[in-house]
C-alpha cells in the first residue's frame, strides 16, 4: 500500500469529521453531509427512468437512451455489488479477484428456490444472501491467511473453481454451461400454479417484468417494477454502507488498510475485523445475485469467470475506491459502455456522418468504428487508462475536481463523499 | 460551504418539480400508449418492423457471428426487395414479395453476446425493451440459444435459432416461442453411424475425447447410442475442460487403449487443437487391432477445417448444409445456389453453414407473419408448427410441432485430401435422408421438457 505518508494525517482530519457526525447527526443516524449525500442518491435512484431517457424516442439521439428496464435494473444491480466489493477493497485494501463467485453463489441458490419453493423473490433473495456469506466464510477463513498479492490469487483461485465446477463437474446442480432458468415443471411446492404453467418472478403478485410506460410529447419513460424493487435495495444497501464506512469498525478496518503490521504489534487481531468485511462484501455480492436472479430468472456458470470478478475491480476503482459514490458510478459507466456503446453499428454510424461528403464521410466511419459495437472494450480500456493516470481518486475525483472550480476560496468544504476519497487514493 | 452542493440540490429539486409537473396532466388526461395495446409484446408501429441479431461478435465463435450476421443483413435486403432475392426465388411458399414483411419495412439491430448467456440475455433484453424488436435470432452456441430462447418465452418475442446443434434446444430445454432450424446431436450420431460402419465395418472400438458441457455430452451419447446399435463397441470416454488447448495428454493414453476409432466431440478451437494433436501423435498412421486407425469428428463446421488445416484430410463428420450441395448432389437441394450466389456477390466468398441456417431462419419467419397475417408471436407460432417447405437448400423440410425442431436431410463430409481453395475444404460423402434422422418426440434424449403455451407477451 502506497499511501502509508500520507494516511495518518488524512485519519487525523477523519477524526473531528466522525466525532461531529456523533454530535450533529441529521437524521437516521447519518451526518448531515451524509444524509444529503443519501438523498441525493434516493433522488437519482428514483427519477432514473427520466434522467436516462433525455432523447427523444424516434430522434437519432435515442440510441444513448439507457432506461430501459433491463439496463437500469443492472446499473442498480451492479451497483450494490460494487458497494459491497468497496467494503472490503475500498477499507481494508484486500483486493480480492474472486468476488464474482459470490455473485455466481447468491444466484444459483436464489433460482433453486424459485425452482423448489417459490417464485416469489423473497426467499430467493433472502436464501441467496445467506448461502453467499457462509461461502464467503469459507473462501475468507482460508484466503485471509495471506494478505496482497497471495490473498488476490487465493481468491481468484477460488473463484476460478467454482466456475469449472458450475461449468461441469456440478452439471446435475447448476446445469453446466447452459445454467438454470425457471420451467413448467418445477416443483414450486410454495406456488399454487405450479406445474401448468410458467411461473414469472414476483413480489407478493406484483410482476417483476411489468412496467408502466409514460407518453410524454415524443419522450418514453418506462417505470418498471423490478427495477425499483432492486432500487430500493439498493437505497438500503447504500446506507448500511455509509453506516458502516462512519462507524468504529469502519474505522478498523481503515486501519488495516493503512498499516495492518502496526496493528497486528499493538495486540490487536485484525483478523476478525478482515474476515467479517470479506464476509460482508460477499453477501453484497450474493445480494446482487439474488436480485439479478430476481430480474431475470436464469444464471449462467460465467458470471462467476474471472473477468466478472475483474470487472467489479474496474467499477470500483473507475468510480473512486473506497468512496461512497464512487463504486455506483463506476458501475453505472461499465454498464452503459457495455450495453449503449456496444450496440452502435457501422450502419449508424454511417447514418450519423451522412450529412459529410462520401470520402470524408467513410474515412470518419472507419475512424470511429474500431472504438464503438465490438470494440467498445477498447473505449473502456482507453477511458479506464485516462481515469488511473488523471484521476486516481476516480470518477469521484474528477467529480471534485470540477466542484473545486467553482469554489477555489473554500477549498476545505466538500461532500461526504469527498472527505471519504481524499482518505482513500486508489491503488 | 455548501453553495454547489445547495445548487445541486436545487437542481434537483427543480429538475423534480418539472418531471412531475409535466407527467402530472399526462398521467391524468391520456390514457398512454393506448395505440400499443394490441395483446403482444412490440406490435410494430408506423411502416417498420425490428427484427434483432444477437450474435457472438467477440469471444471464440466471433468468425461465426460475423458471418451470421452477413447473412442477416443478406436477408433484410432481400426482405425488402434490394438485390436478387436469393432463395425467396426457390422458397416453396410464395408470400415473399421483397414488399417488408406485412408490407412493412424491415430494420434490424445487432447486438454481441460474447458467448456468454448473461451478455446475450442482455443484448436481446435491450433489442426487445428498448428497440421493440419483435423477432430474435442468431448465437453460435446452445448454452446462449436455451438461454435466449427462455428470454423470448418469458418477453412474449418470437426466438429463430442459429448455430446450436446440442438436443437440449428442442429437447429438454425446448419453447414455444422458439425455432430451431440447424440439426442436432442425434440427427449427427443418426446420419454419422451408418457411413462410419460402412466405411470402417461394424467392428469398431471408439473412444471419445468429449469437451466437458452440455453441447459434448448430448453430442457423445447419440454417437455413442448410434454406434453402438450397429455393433460397434465404446472403449472409454474422457470428459476435457473447455479451456484446454494441448490435448497431448489425452491423446497418448488412446493408442494403448485397445481403440481403433477416436471420436472427438469437440467443437471450435478445442477441434482443431485436439485433432492436430491426434494427427501429431500419428493416429492417422497408426493400425490397432489388426485395422487403420481412423478418427472422427462428429459436427464440422468451414471455419474450423479452416483452422485444423490439412489435418482434416480423411476425417468424417456431419454438416446441416454446405455451399456445393445442390452442384453435387442435385435439384432437390434447390435454393442453395441462388443463396451462394447471392451471398457470394455481396462478400466475395461462400456462405457457411451457420450463416446459410440464419438466412432461412429470418425468411421463414418473414414467411409465417405474411402466412398467419399478423406479427402477433402465437399466430407465428401457429404457421410454423408443422409448416413444410422446400427451396431452402436442404431439400423438403418440416418444422415439426411437437418441438419445433426442422427435419431435413443431413450432410456427411469428409476433410478433402487436395483443397482447391480454402473454401473448398470439404467433400460431401452422403446425404443421409430425412427419414434415417427422424425421431419420437419423446425420445429418450430429448426426455424432460415442455414447449408449454405460446406467449404472446404484454
Amino acid at each position: 500500500m502506497t499511501d502509508h505518508t500520507t494516511d495518518p494525517r488524512t485519519a487525523a482530519s477523519a477524526r473531528p469529521a466522525t466525532a461531529s457526525h456523533a454530535t450533529e447527526t441529521a437524521f437516521l443516524g447519518l451526518g448531515p453531509k451524509d444524509f444529503r449525500l443519501l438523498l441525493i442518491v434516493i433522488a437519482l435512484t428514483m427519477l432514473a427512468p427520466f434522467l436516462l431517457n433525455p432523447f427523444p424516442a424516434g430522434s437519432e439521439l435515442a440510441q444513448f437512451n439507457a432506461g430501459y428496464p433491463d439496463l437500469m435494473q443492472r446499473f442498480v444491480i451492479f451497483g450494490i455489488f460494487a458497494i459491497g466489493f468497496n467494503i472490503l477493497f475500498g477499507l481494508t485494501g484486500y483486493l480480492s479477484f474472486g468476488h464474482a463467485a459470490f455473485l455466481g453463489v447468491g444466484s444459483y441458490a436464489a433460482i433453486w428456490m424459485m425452482k423448489l419453493l417459490t417464485m416469489n423473490v423473497i426467499p430467493a433473495i433472502v436464501l441467496s444472501v445467506i448461502v453467499a456469506g457462509i461461502f464467503a466464510l469459507l473462501v475468507g477463513f482460508i484466503s485471509l491467511r495471506r494478505s496482497g498479492i497471495y490473498f488476490s490469487i487465493l481468491t481468484l483461485a477460488f473463484a476460478q473453481m467454482s466456475y469449472a465446477l458450475a461449468y461441469s463437474v456440478l452439471t446435475p446442480i447448476t446445469g453446466g454451461e447452459t445454467g438454470l432458468q425457471a420451467k413448467i415443471n418445477d416443483p414450486r411446492i410454495l406456488d399454487p400454479g405450479a406445474g401448468q404453467s410458467l411461473g414469472r418472478a414476483n413480489l407478493f403478485g406484483l410482476e417483476m417484468g411489468s412496467s408502466y410506460n409514460l407518453q410524454i410529447g415524443d419522450w418514453s419513460f418506462t417505470f418498471n417494477a423490478g427495477y425499483y424493487l432492486a432500487a430500493i435495495v439498493m437505497l438500503v444497501g447504500f446506507y448500511l454502507a455509509i453506516r458502516l464506512f462512519r462507524s468504529p469498525f469502519g474505522m478498523m478496518l481503515r486501519a488495516v488498510k493503512s498499516n495492518q503490521q502496526r496493528m497486528n504489534y499493538t495486540g490487536l487481531n485484525s483478523r476478525p475485523y478482515t474476515l467479517a468485511a470479506f464476509v460482508i462484501s460477499g453477501m453484497y455480492a450474493g445480494l446482487a445475485g439474488g436480485l439479478m436472479v430476481a430480474m431475470d430468472t436464469q444464471v449462467g456458470p460465467e458470471r462467476m469467470f474471472w473477468t466478472a470478478s475483474g470487472e467489479v475491480v474496474l467499477m470500483t476503482i473507475l468510480g473512486g475506491a473506497g468512496t461512497l459514490i464512487g463504486p455506483v458510478l463506476g458501475a453505472g459507466m461499465i454498464k452503459y459502455m457495455e450495453n449503449i456503446v456496444s450496440k452502435i453499428n457501422d450502419n449508424i454510424l454511417h447514418q450519423w456522418f451522412s450529412f459529410l461528403p462520401d470520402g470524408l464521410e467513410d474515412a470518419l466511419v472507419a475512424i470511429v468504428y474500431p472504438f464503438i459495437g465490438k470494440g467498445w472494450n477498447l473505449t473502456l480500456g482507453i477511458v479506464f487508462m485516462l481515469v488511473v493516470i488523471f484521476l486516481p481518486g476516480g470518477l469521484v475525483q474528477g467529480g471534485q475536481k470540477v466542484a473545486r472550480l467553482f469554489r477555489r476560496n473554500n477549498r476545505k468544504g466538500g461532500g461526504a463523499e469527498s472527505e471519504a476519497a481524499k482518505k482513500q487514493p486508489a491503488e | 460551504m455548501t453553495k454547489s452542493n445547495f445548487t445541486r440540490r436545487g437542481l434537483l429539486k427543480t429538475g423534480t418539480a418539472a418531471g412531475a409537473g409535466l407527467a402530472m396532466p399526462t398521467i391524468f388526461t391520456s390514457k398512454v400508449w393506448g395505440a400499443a395495446h394490441t395483446g403482444f409484446t412490440n406490435a410494430p408501429q408506423g411502416d417498420t418492423v425490428t427484427l434483432g441479431f444477437n450474435v457472438p461478435q467477440s469471444g471464440p465463435y466471433a468468425d461465426e457471428g460475423a458471418d451470421e450476421l452477413r447473412a442477416f443483413q443478406l436477408a433484410v435486403e432481400h426482405l425488402n426487395g434490394e438485390g436478387d432475392g436469393g432463395m425467396m426465388q426457390t422458397f416453396s411458399s410464395k408470400t415473399l414479395e421483397g414488399n417488408g414483411i406485412m408490407g412493412k419495412k424491415v430494420q434490424f439491430v445487432s447486438g454481441d453476446t460474447q458467448t456468454k448467456s448473461d451478455a446475450a440475455r442482455a443484448s436481446a433484453k435491450s433489442m426487445i425493451e428498448k428497440d421493440g424488436a419483435i423477432m430474435i435470432s442468431g448465437g453460435s452456441s446452445s448454452g446462449v440459444a436455451v438461454a435466449v430462447q427462455a428470454l423470448c418465452q418469458e418477453a412474449g418475442i418470437i426466438f429463430m435459432a442459429g448455430l446450436t446443434h446440442a438436443n437440449d434446444t428442442t429437447g429438454k430445454d425446448k419453447k414455444a416461442n422458439g425455432f430451431r432450424h440447424f440439426f442436432n446431436s442425434y440427427m449427427s450420431g443418426a446420419a454419422l453411424a451408418p457411413i462410419l460402419a460402412k466405411e470402417y465395418g461394424k467392428d469398431r472400438k471408439a473412444y471419445h475425447l468429449t469437451a466437458d458441457y452440455n453441447w459434448g455430452y448430448t453430442t457423445e451419447q447419440a454417437i455413442r447410442e448410434s454406434t453402438e446399435a450397429l455393433g460397434w463397441e465404446t472403449v472409454n470416454s474422457v470428459l476435457t475442460p473447455l479451456t484446454q488447448t494441448d490435448f497431448s495428454s489425452y491423446i497418448a493414453p488412446v493408442l494403448n487403449s485397445g481403440a481403433d476409432v477416436l471420436v472427438l466431440n469437440h467443437y471450435g478451437g478445442n477441434m482443431v487443437n485436439s485433432l492436430t494433436n491426434a494427427v501429431q501423435f500419428g493416429l492417422r498412421e497408426a493400425t490397432a487391432n489388426g485395422k487403420k486407425f481412423e478418427i472422427v469428428v462428429p459436427l464440422y463446421s468451414e471455419l474450423m477445417a479452416r483452422g485444423a488445416g490439412k489435418n482434416i484430410a480423411g476425417i468424417l463428420g456431419s454438416q446441416n448444409w454446405d455451399w456445393k450441395l445442390e452442384n453435387e448432389k442435385g435439384a432437390r437441394y434447390t435454393g442453395t445456389n441462388a443463396f451462394v450466389k447471392s451471398f457470394g456477390e455481396k462478400y466475395g466468398f461462400p456462405p457457411s453453414q451457420a450463416a446459410h441456417t440464419c438466412y432461412v431462419q429470418t425468411l421463414l419467419y418473414a414467411d409465417a407473419v405474411n402466412r398467419a397475417g399478423s406479427f402477433n408471436p402465437c399466430a407465428v407460432v401457429e404457421a410454423l408448427e408443422g409448416f413444410e417447405f422446400d427451396g431452402m437448400g436442404n431439400g423438403p423440410t418440416l418444422y415439426r410441432a411437437e418441438d419445433h425442431q426442422c427435419f431435413k436431410d443431413v450432410v456427411v463430409v469428409r476433410g478433402k485430401e487436395n483443397p482447391e481453395n480454402e473454401f473448398d475444404l470439404v467433400e460431401i460423402v452422403e446425404v443421409t435422408p430425412v427419414d434415417q434422422v427422424t425421431y419420437p418426440p419423446d425420445h429418450p434424449q430429448f426426455a424432460g421438457g415442455a414447449l408449454g403455451e405460446c406467449n404472446p407477451g404484454a
